[in-house]
């Protein structure tokens, strides 16, 4: 009997995957870089999600791109990292922004309504909207690396950890295909917006 | 005459995650450059882009760049990356500089991160110009990096191998991707690569 063993697809997916698993091992390059660099990805995975204000504002977004559809679900996390990161090169050259905390309660506010409201805007008013709000998260996140960690990596981790807040907000919105669902998601929105408002008495304290 | 097909099982895709776990949990620290292993100069060079996250992120985008355009550009690629790398590398060695050399890595990952993002349809001679160019300057700022070390055209070898490799596996994943959301998120994974360049940049500037 001759059996054939052809690899399926999957099997080579599952492949790739151990490889690039075995290659991104953090432990390795602790090797390379000088110790306590590496450190650098973790604090900035951590930093937008230690934070609450950080996590609704950036949750909201996908359960908001979930309410529009395409293209918005995903023209909004491709477009948001890249404005962050400008905001947060803001931050690394020293170029003040005026009330970053004031900005990101009126991030989570602003967007828990949209969500809460079930907002339709134009598809440029939608992005420029989200845009706008993410120059103050990058420019908190910019500011904020801890001293002798890597640059590269932490950045590099704090724009992952936003893009998968993201697709937890996108995941989550899922649910609005349903009529309850729609619902859930409007008190969602609504709760977010009430924490907003107390981020943004937190911030004029 | 009977053909089996392989199929995986549960209980095989529960091995391989297990793998993948444990892998992750139990990854040996590799100790500087891997001299202390006594592996030598080849492994070093394999090691290499395994070691530096930012060439490692420059190779993937470069090649999701290729692969979303089809076989014929990362065939292309295929051949191309490593050339220029190489030919890059050589010129780091002869050419030697010491000046950091990070915000233009920094451009490369924004530009080919934007471009994938983007998901423009960009023709061949564009996306090939774009790997030589790319791919050579990396190559030789790893060779301007790499010529203070004692084997270094060994080293350089080590990182063609795993160039060709990575290249092959990533583009083998990626070129059959059709579905729509699958495109969306690699378009998802250039705007995170194009981000993280646009910072890198903003690091070199603030050193």
């Amino acid at each position: 009997m001759k059996r054939n063993f052809m690899k399926t697809k999957s099997q080579t997916t599952v492949a790739c995957l151990l490889l690039l698993t075995a290659l991104a091992a953090p432990s390795s390059a602790w090797a390379h870089i000088q110790a306590g660099e590496a450190a650098g990805f973790l604090s900035g995975v951590l930093h937008p999600i230690s934070g609450w204000d950080h996590v609704l504002a950036m949750i909201s977004v996908g359960l908001w791109g979930s309410q529009l559809g395409a293209p918005a679900v995903w023209l909004l996390p491709v477009s948001f990292p890249m404005v962050m990161a400008l905001g947060a090169m803001l931050g690394l050259l020293g170029i003040p922004l005026p009330g970053v905390e004031i900005g990101i309660a009126l991030s989570a506010m602003v967007l828990g309504a949209m969500v809460l409201a079930e907002k339709r805007p134009a598809l440029w008013i939608a992005a420029g909207v989200v845009g706008f709000f993410a120059i103050f998260h990058g420019h908190a996140h910019g500011t904020e690396l801890p001293a002798g960690q890597s640059g590269l990596l932490y950045s590099a981790g704090f724009v992952m950890a936003t893009g998968c807040l993201h697709g937890v907000g996108i995941a989550i919105g899922l649910i609005h295909r349903w009529a309850t669902g729609r619902v859930i998601l409007r008190v969602a929105g609504a709760a977010v917006a009430v924490a907003g408002i107390f981020f943004l008495f937190a911030a004029f304290k | 005459m009977t053909h089996m097909k392989y199929q995986p099982t549960r209980a095989r895709c529960g091995g391989i995650a297990a793998a993948i776990v444990l892998l992750c949990l139990d990854c040996p620290r590799a100790e500087a450059h891997l001299v202390t292993t006594g592996l030598g100069p080849v492994y070093d060079g394999i090691a290499h882009l395994a070691l530096s996250p930012a060439d490692l992120a420059v190779v993937v985008v470069l090649v999701l760049l290729a692969a979303m355009r089809g076989p014929r550009q990362s065939r292309w690629l295929l051949a191309l990356l490593p050339t220029a790398w190489i030919v890059g590398g050589l010129g780091g060695l002869t050419f030697q500089i010491t000046a950091s050399l990070d915000w233009a890595t920094g451009l490369s990952l924004l530009l080919a991160g934007a471009l994938v993002a983007a998901d423009l349809n960009l023709p061949l001679p564009v996306v090939a110009t774009l790997a030589a160019i790319i791919g050579g300057f990396n190559g030789f700022s790893t060779g301007a990096a790499l010529a203070r070390t004692p084997h270094a055209a060994l080293e350089l070898l080590g990182i063609l191998v795993a160039l060709i490799v990575i290249v092959t596996l990533i583009a083998g994943v990626v070129v059959p991707l059709k579905a729509f959301w699958m495109r969306i998120a690699v378009r998802v994974l250039g705007s995170w690569v194009a981000a993280t360049g646009l910072l890198m940049i903003g690091w070199s500037l603030r050193a």
